[in-house]
């Protein structure tokens, strides 16, 4: 097996985690719907309940794909959190304020209230799904910067990757590209949260209002889903030569990365057909509650796929804006082969790991939240 | 930005040490309360007695606020890695970044998934599933520290890999050196023992709080019984560990030796101080004021711990800028140590090499680029020198550096005679009658938060500049934002902690003053 091969890899790891990821932001979104959804005090302790047992896996998957992404592909990972330091920063507090909100919203003396733990967790699940979202779509639309990497022999001035936009990230709120995907993934994390609801939470009335609340979700996040999708594929794209490596705009070019990958199309389409599968069916057959673990599955399906689109079949994973050749492939922005063969041995676990997290979340929640367990002694949030 | 700003370089640093010392103010806890906790469920499993039960969720729910707001400190730190040392991760981010994705492959995902059985698992699983839930979420931190120790020994003793000029960055060679290097292992080791202390004068305070408002004498009475052996044994190690990581620091690091003694000029024998008042008069190293106005030393004992040899020469801070001493390198032969200056010269040619390198490859001149890369290899070992504008800069803050190392070995020593005294009081039944003992059981708790937060400035102020020793200077690892970003972001940070921070100690006060659940 050849560099490539495990460069390729590695972007498969790096995208199936970034796919987990957006599959967990139901937690997010469920955050969003806390008060839409829970219309008292027990159904919003319902509510937290449920989603603040499973706060830690996206949590966990976020930190992850920062860390593969940092150990596969250290160019990548440089030029964006160096150069999109205010975006990545605003996600950072989105995701801060997430962490102690679930431990800390009803113990007595928290200081701030509980309305304020209950904003956080309001800020953490619009920003943080939506900063995230716009984040991901500049891997498709690009970024200003220059990589250099003669810059380091300049005493003064050593930084090999620089950002020429003096807004640092923000300016990706300005791209309309990047905020469809934005809205698109927050709207997919309250879908997928109120599926979670229904699987999760016995409660009539709570059940009632997430079927109703889904229509109006999966609506939204389709139209979103659709103008991203076909703006990206049928858009401009950023390619490269396979000999002299040089990046070059390419019209279509990631519908022709799906022509020419036929299992990654296949793929894509049976995830989104999962998906809409589970949120019809959720829609139509009141008895039928199993819809998050199959649009779950969908969702990891899609996003992989997309995100498989922007790395391989020789296409620039982060495009600079400023300067076409300074775009990064995963062929220029990967790690050494021996690094990727060793993480490629550890990543023979991830079996391993998904096996014992699918055992202990069935453990968990083998049974769905009550107002009767709430009501339980024992650790509640 | 034409020209990097050295209060970028401050702001950033400043930045990064704020979020690792409220960060680490955390974790210790997470990693010494959660074996206490693990225990005290063992004893739960194995008789039976509803009363371990009760204390073990006590005890489970201080660790539960703890640990939620030592993630959001901790995910703040990888990233930072790239928001604010960028030109870092792409130098070194072959080597560095694996540790990090295989700490959240092989222990966040271990500990977030098995921390939700942990707590919500109570009624749900069978005891035997929930106390493998609770070991596993510990060892899940535990090997967490692991690798992110190993990361961090790696900066202070890069090992294990090359440079490669054509792709400007270290490259791993040998994973296992990396991994084993003997200064991560003793890192890591000294790391967590520390922990061990804390946890267990976490335990012992509240007990005896406990005890002096005479309330739960049982629990407190076990809970001591458990820390005290606990701590005690975690004091020795750590003691044992600290003496292994001062020789690693006197091996690859002399400079951070020298600083956390205030040794300006070397001697044969060196003795090592036990109490010092640094002179503030001292102002440059090469200046003739005495550095300290006061010190009590015990002659030998630092040449002793730095060379295992008692009558052996340790260079001073004044020794390793003049250079000229004997010293070995690394085939084992001896040789007339650099000069700074000697050392800023070859890091300039190395620097200079490879750009010349880059020119001559980039133009298909081979040959030429062999004589650069070869010049560049023979003086890569002082790369990061070639961005040192003035030698003063090699040597670190000396007054942080000696005060904070000297606290930490008092405060180490101490903690080992608190948990003798303890354990034996506790086991004559003495402890609750001695309230002299108990408030200082209570004081121990911050003196211990104290300890550890020292151990931590001494590694990482002790080694500036360097990111990566001798490689890599902090001016050369930082990214190119505004100075005045930065400055924002450290500042929305030290807001938004401090917030946290207090309302983590009130509900953490407020649920020790409320107690464990009453018996049934």
């Amino acid at each position: 097996m050849d560099y490539t091969f495990y460069q390729q890899y590695w972007w498969f790891i790096v995208s199936l985690l970034g796919a987990i990821l957006v599959a967990l932001l139901f937690v997010q979104g469920g955050q969003t719907l806390l008060y839409s959804i829970g219309k008292n005090e027990l159904e919003r302790t319902m509510i937290i309940n449920t989603l603040g047992r499973k706060w830690e896996f996206t949590f966990t998957t976020l930190v992850t794909f920062g860390g593969a992404l940092f150990a596969s592909f250290p160019l990548f990972y440089s030029t964006s959190f160096g150069g999109a330091y205010w975006l990545w920063m605003l996600i950072l507090f989105c995701f801060i304020l997430q962490a102690v909100s679930y431990e800390f919203r009803t113990k007595s003396r928290n200081i701030l209230g509980q309305r304020t733990y209950e904003i956080f967790l309001m800020i953490n699940g619009f920003g943080g799904t939506f900063l995230l979202g716009v984040a991901v779509a500049t891997f498709f639309t690009g970024g200003n910067f220059i990589v250099n990497k003669s810059n380091l022999t300049n005493p003064l001035m050593p930084v090999i990757s620089t950002w020429t936009n003096p807004l640092h990230g923000l300016e990706a709120l300005l791209n309309i590209q990047n905020l469809l995907l934005g809205v698109c993934l927050l709207f997919l994390s309250r879908t997928l949260a109120l599926l979670y609801f229904i699987r999760t939470i016995n409660q009539e009335k709570i059940i009632q209002r997430s079927r109703k609340q889904l229509l109006y979700n999966t609506l939204i996040f389709l139209v979103f889903f659709l103008l991203f999708a076909g703006i990206t594929l049928f858009g401009k794209g950023y390619a490269v030569q396979p000999v002299s490596l040089e990046i070059y705009i390419e019209q279509s070019k990631y519908f022709d990365n799906l022509l020419k990958m036929p299992i990654v199309l296949l793929l894509l389409l049976t995830g989104v057909i999962l998906l809409l599968y589970s949120i019809i069916r959720t829609l139509t057959k009141d008895s039928y509650l199993k819809g998050f673990w199959i649009a779950g599955i969908g969702t990891v399906a899609t996003v992989l796929c997309l995100l498989l689109l922007i790395g391989w079949n020789n296409t620039a994973c982060y495009p600079s804006t400023t300067d076409l050749q300074s775009s990064l492939t995963i062929g220029n922005s990967s790690s050494s082969l021996f690094t990727l063969r060793v993480m490629t041995v550890v990543s023979l676990l991830i079996p391993f790991v998904l096996w014992y997290i699918f055992k202990a979340w069935k453990a968990v929640s083998n049974k769905p939240i009550d107002a009767k367990e709430m009501q339980e002694k024992g650790h509640q949030y | 930005m034409e020209n990097i700003d050295p209060s970028l370089v401050d702001w950033s640093r400043a930045q990064f040490a704020l979020t690792a010392i409220y960060h680490w103010l955390f974790v210790p806890l997470t990693l010494g309360l959660g074996i206490i906790v693990s225990v005290m469920e063992t004893f739960y499993y194995k008789t039976g007695n509803p009363e371990w039960k009760r204390i073990t969720q006590f005890w489970m729910k201080l660790f539960g606020i703890n640990f939620a707001i030592g993630v959001a400190t901790g995910i703040i730190l990888e990233f930072e890695f790239g928001t604010n040392w960028s030109n870092y991760s792409w130098f070194v981010g072959d080597i560095f970044g694996a540790p990090l994705a295989i700490e959240g492959i092989m222990a966040f995902f271990m500990e977030s998934t098995f921390i939700a059985v942990m707590f919500f698992g109570w009624n749900k699983v069978s005891k035997g599933f929930h106390l493998a839930s609770t070991w596993l979420t510990v060892f899940g931190a535990t090997i967490s520290a692991l690798w992110i120790l190993v990361a961090n020994a790696w900066m202070q003793f890069p090992d294990g890999m090359h440079f490669n000029p054509e792709t400007v960055r270290n490259e791993m060679v040998d994973f296992w050196a990396v991994l084993f290097s003997p200064v991560a292992m003793n890192k890591f080791s000294h790391t967590v023992t520390s922990s061990w202390v804390l946890g267990s004068a976490f335990v012992i305070g509240v007990s005896a709080w406990f005890m002096l408002k005479k309330r739960e004498q049982s629990l407190s009475t076990k809970s001591i019984r458990i820390a005290a052996v606990f701590g005690l044994t975690g004091a020795l190690l750590a003691a044992i560990t600290g003496d292994g990581s001062a020789r690693q620091v006197a091996l690859h690091q002399p400079m951070k030796l020298a600083v956390m003694e205030g040794l300006y000029k070397g001697s044969n024998p060196a003795g090592l101080v036990l109490i010092g008042f640094l002179n503030p008069e001292k102002g440059t190293y090469d200046d003739d004021t005495n550095p300290f106005l006061f010190k009590l030393q015990i002659p030998g004992l630092l040449s002793l711990m730095a060379n295992r040899e008692l009558h052996s020469f340790v260079p001073g801070i004044t020794d390793l800028i003049n250079g000229g001493f004997p010293v070995e390198d690394t085939n084992g032969i001896m040789i007339q140590a650099l000069s700074a200056e000697e050392k800023m010269k070859r890091g300039k040619i190395a620097v200079q090499s490879l750009a010349s390198f880059r020119t001559a490859h980039e133009t298909g001149s081979d040959s030429l680029a062999a004589i650069h890369r070869a010049r560049l290899e023979a003086n890569y070992g002082q790369f990061g020198y070639g961005f040192i504008k003035d030698k003063k800069e090699l040597i670190p803050n000396v007054p942080i550096t000696f005060y904070t190392f000297h606290l930490m070995v008092l405060l180490g020593l101490f903690f080992i005679l608190f948990f003798a005294i303890s354990g034996i009081l506790i086991h004559k039944d003495l402890f609750h009658k001695w309230k002299g003992m108990l408030w200082l059981s209570v004081l121990s708790v911050p003196l211990a938060y104290l300890c550890s937060e020292c151990g931590w400035i001494v590694a990482e102020v002790g080694r500036q500049p360097w990111v990566i020793q001798d490689i890599m200077p902090a001016c050369a690892a930082v990214s190119a934002v505004s100075t005045g970003s930065v400055q924002t972001t450290f500042f929305l940070f030290a807001i938004l902690f401090t917030v946290l921070l207090v309302a983590e100690l009130s509900i953490l006060f407020r649920q020790i003053s409320k107690g464990p659940d009453p018996e049934h």
